[in-house]
């Protein structure tokens, strides 16, 4: 109601001051939270958008998350025999029936698909051994799904088709060979086969494992390699709405058996991080706003104890309880949403203090600044949250101010 | 046969007795009709004050029961007694009780609004001219601290008849002015009573004050001890 706003603007008006502060309390709260939250929020962010863009969404692996029915339990399913120490993978490893799986998965839309085989080989040039990890790609399925061609700073990735046993390799690795575009190196793999490859192209993509142990070459090129004809071991997706890639890993899986593992699934050792890095920013500002809420309570119980006579006064001009509750009520909301508004205010400079700053050293993230997100929704969090604590502070004496009882109050004041 | 029309306001045998023990009033009984100006006098501690909150629905009697305009107020919720109050009751009591923030005007304009039976324009109107009764016209904008002690109480006076009530009750309005302003107060509640049928309860401690009621009430430890009209 509009009086009762005017009569709580003008009782908190007579004690500006202490208002004041109780205000920057819940100012100060609200923009740490907010500066706080940017910072935490705008690194997790980047890494997160790194992590799609460098990992396919999804990988389908030629294994099962638990072991096959075996024939027995088939039989009985209703428990009477129990198998034990039965392994998950035996079986002829590589998923099964790949290119129907493959088509299936094509069609849905919004996902690209690419089949890969992985697998061990010993490069060898002149006296140089190194231990490295081959992926057999198909070019033209694989752009769609990996940044490689991105991460080519020599030769292309069209190669691999018009060079026979083309190869293409990380920096580091190339320069651990001392190999260089166009050499012909040998390369052996643990199933004894032997192949003369030439290096059409070299990569860096800043990750040392990848830049100093991965190659990649034709799909067909290293199933002969391996010696594992037609076989796949892994298909990679990459999906255009990547919030969907768990649901869509568990689809799979479902419906193949092959494990499928998401992006998520993949990081979720990071991403627990991030649930404990975001549980200690909202316990150390839930703290500051629990400070401010002392702050609010403060000052509307002052309140309360000066104005006892005008409490008496309204109550028996026709003021009911519900009437005085609200009006203390109000006066903690607005002493709250003046703090938020402030905070808001003031969170919104900090952030742009703290873009101001520049490193010598590089960030993890590869950065020379902080990275901060901008989302209005932790304006609105944060707002939300101070005059929530607000509103529960000035509960407690505006209760007490409800019940004030005006015969006494008014016997005392003759 | 008809029934008489009830009293306007009426006390059946109450009592008000604290947890101690102590009893503030005892047994009384009153009838108060329209148009009545009633003198509530005894010694100090005699239970006038006591009285006066019964009578104005601020406290509930441990016995008996007080009734308004022909209801009993008894089992009425603490909501349904402020509604009572701001509708048919106004209060004045010795301390003025305007609140320190705002105008005269807006203190009149505090239980109009609370009420809202009129819209913000009419009811501005309705308290000046209130105001302008009690001759308080220049006095609208100021802060009670910047008004008299006579003016203050007219002020209380005005705030208490903003809604029209039908009963008034003062509890010493007069005890912190000099003469010749409670002349004038006691001038004003005589026009209310007379003029425009309210009734008017005044506990004063003044005796010559008193005898311009055309009824008294005198009280000692609690008990009416007489209840006299005048010619
Ligand atoms: N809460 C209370 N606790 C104890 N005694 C009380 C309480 N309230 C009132 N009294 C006592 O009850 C008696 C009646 O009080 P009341 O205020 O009604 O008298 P009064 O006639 O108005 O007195 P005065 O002329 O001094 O205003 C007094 O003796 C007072 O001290
Ligand atoms: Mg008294």
């Amino acid at each position: 109601m509009n009086l009762i706003f005017d009569l709580a603007r003008g009782m908190l008006s007579r004690r500006r001051r202490q208002t004041l502060v109780s205000v920057m309390g819940v100012a100060l709260g609200v923009a740490f939270f907010i500066a706080i939250a940017s910072l935490m929020r705008g690194f997790q962010t980047y890494f997160i958008e790194q992590v799609i863009d460098v990992q396919p969404h999804i990988i389908v692996k030629d294994e099962t998350r638990r072991p096959l029915p075996q024939a027995v339990e088939i039989a009985h399913p209703d428990g009477a025999v129990a198998l034990s120490g039965v392994k998950p993978t035996e079986r002829v490893r590589g998923i099964r029936a790949s290119s129907e799986k493959m088509a299936i998965l094509e069609a849905i839309p919004g996902v690209f698909s690419s089949p890969i085989l992985t697998g061990q080989a010993l490069l060898r040039y002149g006296s140089r051994d190194v231990s490295v990890s081959i992926t057999g790609i198909e070019p033209a399925r694989y752009r769609r799904v990996s940044n490689l061609e991105k991460d080519l700073i020599q030769g292309r990735m069209e190669d691999l088709r018009s060079t026979a046993n083309g190869l293409i390799i990380g920096i580091g690795l190339a320069q651990k060979l001392g190999v260089v575009l166009g050499d012909s190196i040998i390369a052996v793999s643990p199933r004894g086969v032997s192949l003369q490859m030439k290096i059409v192209g070299i990569f860096r993509t800043g990750i040392t494992t990848l830049d100093n142990q991965a190659g990649y070459t034709l799909l067909k090129v290293n199933q002969i390699l391996q010696d594992r004809p037609n076989v796949v071991n892994q298909i990679l997706l990459k999906l255009n709405d990547v919030t969907g890639a768990e649901a869509l890993a568990r689809q799979i899986e479902e419906r193949f058996g092959d494990r499928s593992e998401s992006w998520e699934e993949q990081n979720r050792n990071i991403l627990t991080v991030f649930v404990i890095q975001n549980a200690i920013m909202y316990s150390v500002t839930g703290a500051i706003l629990l400070v401010a809420a002392f702050g609010i309570y403060n000052i509307i119980s002052t309140v309360v104890f000066e104005k006892t006579r005008d409490i008496a006064i309204l109550k028996s001009l026709g003021f009911t309880e519900g009437d005085i509750q609200w009006l203390f009520l109000l006066q903690g909301m607005i002493a709250g949403l003046l703090g938020a508004v402030l905070g808001c205010v003031l969170g919104q400079l900090m952030i742009e203090g703290l873009a101001q700053i520049r490193f010598n050293t590089e960030t993890p993230a590869g950065n020379d600044r902080f990275l901060l997100v901008h989302d209005w929704r932790i304006f609105a969090i944060a707002s939300f949250f101070a005059l929530l604590s607000a509103s529960i502070a000035a509960v407690v004496p505006a209760r007490r101010a409800a019940r004030l009882d005006p015969v006494q109050t008014i016997r005392g004041a003759a | 046969m008809t029934s008489p029309p009830p009293a306007l306001l009426e006390a059946q045998h109450i009592t008000r007795r604290l947890p101690e023990g102590v009893t503030l009033v005892a047994d009384a009984s009153l009838k108060v009709e329209r148009g009545e100006f009633i003198a509530i006098t005894g010694p100090s501690g005699s239970g006038k004050s006591s009285l006066l909150y019964l009578l104005g629905l601020l406290d509930r009697p441990t016995e008996g029961r007080v009734l308004l305009e022909g209801r009993d107020t008894a089992s009425l919720s603490a909501a349904e007694l402020a509604n009572l109050r701001l509708k048919r009751l106004g209060f004045v009591f010795q301390f003025h009780f305007l609140l320190p923030e705002f105008s005269t005007l807006d203190n009149v304009l505090i239980p109009m609004r609370r009420l809202g039976r009129l819209k913000d324009a009419a009811a501005r109107a309705q308290a000046m001219k209130l105001l302008e009764a009690l001759g308080m016209a220049e006095a609208a904008a100021k802060l009670p601290e910047q008004l008299s002690g006579g003016m203050r109480q007219r002020a209380a006076i005005a705030r208490a008849l903003a809604n029209d009530p039908a009963i008034i009750l003062a509890d010493e309005p007069t005890g912190n002015l000099d003469t010749r302003n409670a002349a004038a107060v006691f001038d004003i509640f005589a026009r209310l009573a007379s003029e425009e049928g309210r009734a008017i309860l005044v506990v004063t401690h003044d005796a010559e004050l008193a005898k311009r009621a055309n009824r008294r009430i005198h009280l000692v430890d609690g008990w009416i001890v007489s209840d006299t009209r005048a010619g």
